[in-house]
């Protein structure tokens, strides 16, 4: 296999509510932004993550869709689909495309236009990335299921409704440092307690958000790379992949997510690094006890401690391991099948040395976690300049 | 979501949860597969699932989907049915003050979701304080 | 001889107090309770329908029966609020208690004595020897026009009976069933709610008819009212059953034990059969039961029944009557009661 660096990292301007923009379009913008910072035209290949255009917009068939309006014709394009992994789910599609020598440049977008549908329509077709006859029939809901994972994780830890706020709060005030974040501002612990309750124990402020929203980045040979780019190479130091239950009442452990875990261990050993050789991380904080639990799945921290550690500042900006400095999905948005490329994004410039007024210093080696589901499939990704 | 096939086939599930049980390890699948994930047998039997469980962990949906706004705020549970199976189900007729990990359950028929005012009606299991 | 071999009850949870819903309407709550004879009434919860209850009480039945529902010949559910007007409740309350396929079915309809209209058909079933055993149950969650009398009464519950031949466990001695064209309740294809012809629906319609069931049946059976332990009539409320009961020659006490309308209101289809598992909940070997339904349109069914001495070895095996209506109950107020019963004009 050969050594694949990201070339060049793109988003669309911003993420949110963009109503005067189409699924093509935010895809095309964010997909020119990377081609521009990869300083190529043309590439050979795309992949395209998106976990359901079907539903939230009716179109299928992205992979001819993108190419096109991308003026790629005749590359070869698929979309990728792993629910809310589908953006990490791509990349590593890419990743093997590339490392495998089947092709030398890829383009690797996510996207997801959330907001064509109605608020009932946008919750149904996100249900789909849970067991449709035996939990969402049921009126589960994506927030009550990770609501059923905080109680038993609160249950059994002990972690409490604050450490959960922590999450949300240290997620937003990272946020408020990015512009293109959907809801760039800080929020309070106390604002997290009073928002309107959605799912016993999760409130408004604990769920990530619907937006529209797209990333991609470029991926080639590391040689070519170095070719290429007058910037600090980013090499995938390893690409992983890892499955579990689709439905979580089938899980032995509710307080745990396996997929995670599995991908991480494979990750660590593919990248030769340990858990305390990450500087900086992009983890999936779709609801905020998501965060708390892939933190220990990841080992970054021990099992059940999770909680303490937003609420100690351990995973701040400026602290031991600062995660999300993105603002994760709650801050930043969650378009689903782009926030797993997004990840990429930020961890590509955060190594690069790009990110400005989130800069974690010195950071050589960078961790990517996406995950689909409450946790059906996860990917996992470490990156090292190199 | 209740399409009439889809909902039809999975009544022997919904109305008398029916599981398929290994026939090579004994695993218990509900629903029941078609291949084992513990030992990749394919030969299972029929069996069915305890009425009686205890609560695994629950929430309350107070942001629902439509088609439950008559009964929003209603809560939800994984229930751990006697013999080791677990399901989702809503847990009715149980005030949430109650609700807690370890309570007692039975299940109990109900109509879980009705296809607009002219479409086909769909039932299954609930749980309720034993 | 053929007869009752397993019975069971259904109640929802819910109840709403005569004052609730006299406060909307701007009625006289004391004197309603009075003339009506009734405190408060059963409501289905939103996920329940006739269906559901039928289930619940035919699960009891079963445990009582002690029988494989395979052997079950024919499931009938007799009610005005079956939730299909075209596919039987029978249909998906044989699949619930695995039944099906070997069976036959059909819905009810009788007003509120669909339920023994069943139950008499399953019995001839049994009797006949084309079937071994025969589910027959009589549910409602019927429906009250808002700020009609009947708004106050109008209830949900279930009561399910298997009929067969062996380990009997209240003998059929009598049936009988008066009936005549007497428009004095109905409701029209397509309408919402019934309607109904005011005190019309009194002497000529409930009390004739009663009385041609309960005296019809004594004379074929060569009784008197005297020779009954209990007597369970229709409820449509608290003061009718002790009126009609009085006019026969019944007494308090032998009406009282069947008589649950006070605290349950008017199931319908499940009225007097209800009333016969609160008899059955308590009664002794030997015991006889007059049963008197009764129908708008209109009709009374009538049956005779001596509990054997398998009334002990079955009573407990599933919750007595009385049980389900005085505990776990939850009151609710007028809003949530019209939310419940779909009373709310909501947008398409």
């Amino acid at each position: 296999m050969r050594d694949v660096a990201v070339l060049g990292v793109g988003l669309n301007s911003k993420w949110g509510e963009l109503w005067e923009m189409s699924l093509r379009d935010i895809f095309v913008e964010a997909a020119l932004n990377a081609l521009d910072d990869a300083g190529v035209d043309r590439v050979d290949s795309i992949v395209v993550g998106c976990m359901t255009s079907g539903l939230f917009v009716g179109q299928e068939h992205l992979g001819s869709l993108m190419s096109d309006y991308l003026g790629m014709n005749p590359a070869a394009a698929t979309r990728v689909e792993s629910a809310c992994a589908s953006g990490g789910a791509a990349f590593r599609q890419g990743f093997l495309e590339v490392a495998s020598g089947a092709a030398d440049i890829v383009l690797v977008g996510g996207v997801e236009k959330m907001t064509d549908v109605g608020g009932d329509e946008a919750t149904y077709a996100l249900s789909a990335a849970s067991d449709m006859e035996y939990e969402a029939y049921h009126g589960i809901t994506f927030p009550g299921l990770y609501a059923l994972i905080a109680r038993a994780h609160m249950h059994r830890f002990g972690t409490t409704r604050e450490q959960l706020a922590h999450v949300a709060v240290k997620n937003h005030r990272h946020g408020a440092r990015n512009p293109a974040a959907q809801y760039p501002y800080e929020i309070t612990v106390e604002d997290v307690l009073a928002s309107v309750m959605v799912a016993d124990p999760l409130r408004v402020l604990d769920c990530s958000p619907i937006t529209d929203g797209a990333a991609a980045a470029v991926l080639c040979p590391v040689e070519t790379a170095r070719k290429l780019s007058k910037k600090p190479v980013v090499k995938v130091l390893a690409s992983a992949q890892a499955s579990s239950t689709i439905a979580l009442h089938s899980r032995k452990d509710l307080t745990w997510f396996e997929s995670t875990a599995e991908a991480a261990q494979k990750a660590y050993r593919m990248a030769g690094k340990r858990p305390e050789d990450i500087d900086v991380a992009e983890v999936h904080d779709c609801f905020t006890i998501a965060e708390i639990v892939v933190l220990e799945a990841l080992g970054l921290v021990e099992r059940g401690k999770g909680g303490q550690a937003a609420e100690s500042g351990m995973t701040a900006l400026g602290g031991k391991i600062p995660v999300n400095t993105s603002g994760g999905l709650k801050s930043k948005g969650h378009p689903v099948g782009a926030t797993g490329v997004a990840q990429v994004v930020e961890i590509a410039r955060q190594l690069r040395g790009e990110s400005g007024a989130r800069q974690v210093e010195g950071a050589r080696v960078g961790l990517t976690q996406n995950m689909g589901g409450t946790g059906g499939s996860s990917v996992v990704h470490i990156f090292e300049t190199v | 979501m209740a399409n009439p096939a889809r909902y039809w086939r999975e009544i022997p599930q919904r109305y008398r949860l029916e599981a398929g049980k290994c026939k090579t390890c004994g695993t218990v699948f509900f629903p029941p597969r078609l291949v084992c994930a513990q030992c990749r047998s394919r030969s299972f039997e029929t069996v069915r699932l305890s009425d009686q469980g205890t609560l695994v962990t629950y929430t309350v949906i107070r942001v629902g989907p439509s088609q439950f706004a008559d009964q929003t705020p209603y809560a939800v549970g994984i229930v751990e049915l006697d013999g080791g199976v677990r399901i989702t189900a809503q847990i009715a007729d149980c005030d949430f003050e109650k609700l807690a990990v370890g309570l007692r359950l039975r299940v109990e028929f109900r109509r879980i979701q009705k296809q607009g005012e002219a479409g086909i009606l769909c039932y299954g299991y609930k749980c309720v304080p034993a | 001889m053929a007869g009752i071999i397993g019975y069971g009850a259904y109640i929802p949870r819910y109840r709403i107090k005569v004052e609730e819903i006299a406060k909307i309407w701007g009625a006289d709550a004391p004197n309603y309770k009075r003339g009506l004879g009734l405190e408060e009434k059963s409501v289905p919860g939103p996920d329940q329908d006739t269906i559901t209850m039928s289930v619940e009480a035919a699960k009891k039945a079963l445990r009582r029966a002690g029988i494989d529902p395979r052997e079950i010949g024919a499931v009938y559910v007799g009610s005005e609020s079956h939730p299909y007007a075209v596919k039987p409740s029978g249909t998906v309350l044989a699949e619930a208690i695995g039944a099906t396929p070997d069976v036959h079915s059909a819905s009810f309809e009788f007003a509120c004595k669909a339920g023994t209209e069943a139950m008499f058909v399953c019995l001839c079933q049994v009797e006949s020897g084309r079937i071994k055993y025969g589910l027959a149950v009589g549910a409602d969650t019927s429906q009250g026009a808002p700020g009609d009398a009947l708004e106050y009464s109008t209830a949900a519950g279930a009561a399910a009976f298997i009929f067969g031949r062996d380990h009997v466990v209240a003998e059929v001695d009598e049936t009988y069933s008066f009936m005549t064209d007497t428009p004095d309740f109905w409701r029209r294809e397509y309408q919402h709610y019934p309607r109904h012809a005011g005190r019309f629906t009194g002497e000529p319609a409930y009390f004739k008819h009663i009385r041609g069931a309960a005296q019809g049946i004594m004379k074929k059976a060569g009784l008197q009212p005297k020779d009954f332990h209990y007597v369970v009539f229709h409820q449509p409320n608290g003061k009718f059953p002790l009126n009609v009961g009085r006019q026969l020659g019944f007494t308090r006490e032998q009406i009282e034990t069947g008589r649950l309308v006070p605290k349950l209101g008017n199931t319908y289809s499940g009225s007097s059969p209800m009333g016969l598992t609160a008899v059955l909940d308590v009664a002794r070997p030997g015991d006889r039961i007059l049963l008197v339904s009764y129908g708008s349109g209109a009709g009374s069914d009538a049956f005779i029944f001596t509990v054997t001495g398998r009334i002990d070895e079955v009573r407990d095996k599933a919750e007595h009557t009385r049980a389900l209506l005085d505990g776990h109950k939850v009151y609710i107020d007028y809003g949530t009661y019209a939310k419940y019963r779909g009373k709310i004009l909501k947008a398409e």
